[in-house]
């Protein structure tokens, strides 16, 4: 009896944009114009959001924060493949999401400004709050997903998570569980080589996060996490494919986390300042811009007015999360149980 | 390490803690576990610390800063972030000889690890008729304040103590943190030592080599007539103050520091409340089902007929922690809680 291969895997990397804004157009989203504006006005809005959030830290009025600089394509093209009615399971850093999503800025700032009124998720935006414990969310959007798929309705459902949650047993058992039941769940791996202090070469042994897939049985892609052209490109392909019930597929965005683990963590304690440096160059929103450029889509009044815009929106998203009254201390017994227990009851009187 | 020769003379913690003379040199309560877990490294070849990022230059909070240099990443191993594959590896070269400390940056991740903690490691040896032992241990931290809220900000002891098999110590001073500490990596079973994230900058003497304290006994912080105030890890300190408040006003109020949460020291807390007749318990924890229920249960129990007044308890109200400041304010109960439910006593 020969030994024979039964099966090989093949892992593949999407890259379109071109660090010099050059796209290759066989491949590249058909955008309109007014969609790559839209892009490029709302990444900008994101790293508006994100230097603001970092600054109210610095100066104590929001409390510890999980920046997103560097991150903004794979968070946004991710983001603009799914429809109003498609449900998002975000990790901590996810803000970009939230505001492509349209969620108040305000309220973000709100919830990281320790109020959790301000991850009270509008009726009309499917998204789930955020998770602390990493890695345990992605098994609700796979639940999320398989109770779509029994409801018939033709919803997808989105996860995200770092490189360093693919290590948590939850990760395999989402992935499996999405596997043996085809559910319709997309899994958002940005990969931004660090957690906290520890090295993607840390979490794992394999050579991409995206062949993992392989083993539960369905597809895996690494895509250049900070070309929105292929991160899109990958997730709406992969949104349509599970729409259609052709079941899950796991997205690795290969992308830099270019600030802090959080503003509690000091990065040049544990990373060198050339490997930042490098990821400078491949800056997702640059990258845009040049392409933008080249394509004759852009003026220089046009992107001060950008900033401007994205400004004035955080601006008042500042104001606005700063004039909300502070909550009361009978809040916090109020949504435990639908009524207070009898202990509850008594200790409303303390308070 | 010969560990039975380093038995700490226990009543070392009576006297040191939070005052009197001070022979020895000082320790923060980070530089106590840093210490322990060196010396415990260094004598005993068995020994290897494990957890995510310990090899941080932050360290968990400074208490493994510089080890793994030191060590090397054969004894100070950064693990990928799998809390219940960590937990059960862990487990695994303890029941083979090892003692590995496991370390965790938040209590609030210890749920992920249950199974192999309740089911494992607290079961090996009473399913093996003690052929197998667990000598594991497991580091975690409490913490409050700065937003940390609800997932990661619990105070968790209580669900931990209620498990056979398991044990349960929380340190507040440094002399405690070292020596309970090596007393949990001497140990043959799994113990959970339980840190509070407000405590690591206290100071106190501490001695240089190594002694280990085992779980199973409290101390008296300061000895009074009129109430007891038994507490747990930061709470000793709210107890202390408030005990400092309360001779203002002629009360006279003894601390007991509970330290061990299993096993309890009864005889202790016993001892206590019949000297007193009067019982106040102050946990870091919830109320409800927590470990001032076990405490209190213990007086009305042992010591029913000293009582003069009805048992108080200070903890959490039952609800998730809060993330807003003016909320936690509100949550979070302190000295003038204590010095309240004193006052009203006596
Ligand atoms: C279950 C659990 N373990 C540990 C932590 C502490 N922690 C918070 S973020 C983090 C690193 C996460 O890295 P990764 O998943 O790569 O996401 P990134 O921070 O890079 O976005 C760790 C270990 C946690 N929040 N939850």
């Amino acid at each position: 009896m020969p030994e024979t291969t039964i099966e090989s895997c093949e892992v593949k990397r999407l890259e379109i944009l071109s660090e010099n804004g050059d796209a290759d157009e066989s491949l590249a989203p058909k955008f309109t114009d007014s969609q790559i504006r839209e892009l490029y006005e709302t990444l900008v809005r994101m790293r508006t959001f994100d230097g603001r959030a970092l600054n109210l830290q610095r100066e104590g009025r929001i409390g510890t924060y999980a920046s997103i600089l560097g991150q903004e394509a794979a968070q946004l093209g991710t983001a603009y493949a799914l429809e109003k009615r498609d449900w998002i399971f975000p990790s901590f850093r996810e803000n970009g999401v939230f505001v492509a999503r349209g969620y108040e800025m305000y309220m973000i700032l709100q919830y990281w400004g320790g109020d959790e009124r301000g991850i009270k998720v509008p009726e009309d935006i499917n998204m789930f709050p955020i998770s602390i414990p990493v890695g345990t969310h992605m098994l609700h959007a796979v639940g999320a997903a398989m109770a779509a798929k029994y409801k018939e309705d033709k919803t997808v459902t989105l996860t995200y998570f770092g490189d360093g949650g693919t290590s948590e047993g939850d990760f395999h058992e989402a992935m499996n569980f999405a596997g043996v039941f085809q559910a319709p769940v997309v899994f958002i791996c940005e990969n931004n080589q660090w957690a906290i202090s520890v090295p993607r070469a840390r979490q794992t042994a394999a050579m991409t996060i995206a062949q993992k897939a392989f083993a539960y049985g369905f597809e895996g892609i690494q895509v250049d996490g900070n070309d929105i052209f292929a991160v899109y490109k990958a997730t709406k392909s992969a949104v349509d494919k599970a729409r259609s019930g052709g079941g899950p597929t796991l997205i690795e965005c290969h992308t830099y986390r270019m600030s802090d683990h959080t503003t509690a963590d000091d990065a040049s304690r544990y990373r060198t300042k050339e490997e930042v440096e490098a990821w400078k160059e491949k800056d997702p929103i640059l990258r845009l811009k040049r392409y933008m450029e080249k394509k004759g889509l852009w003026a220089d009044s046009y992107g001060k007015q950008v900033d401007e815009d994205a400004k004035a929106l955080v601006d008042e998203a500042v104001k606005k999360a700063e004039a909300v009254e502070k909550p009361k201390p009978q809040d916090m017994l109020v949504y435990t149980y639908k009524e207070l227990t009898p202990r509850q009851k008594k200790q409303m009187g303390d308070f | 390490m010969p560990w039975t020769k380093i038995q700490a003379d226990d009543s070392r913690g009576r006297v040191r803690f939070g005052g009197g003379e001070r022979p020895e040199r000082e320790l923060s309560y980070r530089e106590a576990i840093r210490e322990a877990l060196s010396q415990a490294i260094e004598t005993d070849d068995r020994v290897f610390l494990i957890g995510e990022g310990i090899d941080d230059p932050g360290g968990v909070f400074g208490t493994t800063a510089g080890l793994r240099e030191r060590f090397g990443a054969g004894r100070v191993m950064d693990s990928p972030i799998a809390e219940n594959g960590m937990t059960g590896v862990a487990i695994g070269a303890a029941m083979t000889g090892m003692r590995p400390v496991f370390i965790h940056m938040r209590v609030d991740f210890l749920p992920m690890c249950m199974d192999q903690i309740i089911n494992h490691a607290a079961k090996w040896s009473y399913m093996t008729g003690g052929r197998v032992k667990v000598p594991l241990t497991i580091r975690a931290v409490i913490g409050r304040g700065w937003g940390s809220a609800a997932q990661h900000s619990q105070s968790l002891q209580a669900l931990f103590a209620h498990i056979p098999g398991l044990k349960v110590v929380m340190p507040a001073s440094p002399y405690d943190a070292k020596g309970l500490l090596l007393g949990s990596i001497a140990g043959d079973g799994p113990t959970v030592v339980i840190e509070h994230r407000w405590l690591y900058d206290q100071k106190e003497g501490v001695p240089e080599g190594p002694y280990v304290i085992h779980a199973g006994k409290g101390a008296i912080r300061r000895e009074g007539t009129d109430v007891t105030i038994a507490a747990t890890s930061y709470m000793v300190y709210e107890a202390l103050r408030a005990a400092s408040e309360l001779e203002g006003e002629g009360i006279s109020a003894e601390v007991v520091d509970i330290r061990s949460v299993q096993p309890l020291d009864e005889g202790l807390i016993v001892g206590s409340v019949k000297k007193t007749g009067r019982l106040i318990v102050a946990d870091t924890g919830w109320k409800v089902c927590g470990v001032s229920a076990e405490v209190a249960a213990v007086a009305s129990e042992y010591a029913h007929d000293a009582l003069k007044a009805p048992v108080k308890r200070i903890c959490l109200p039952a609800a998730p922690t809060p993330a807003s400041v003016s909320l936690e304010k509100a949550y979070y109960p302190g000295i003038e809680a204590i010095v309240r439910a004193a006052k009203g006593m006596v």
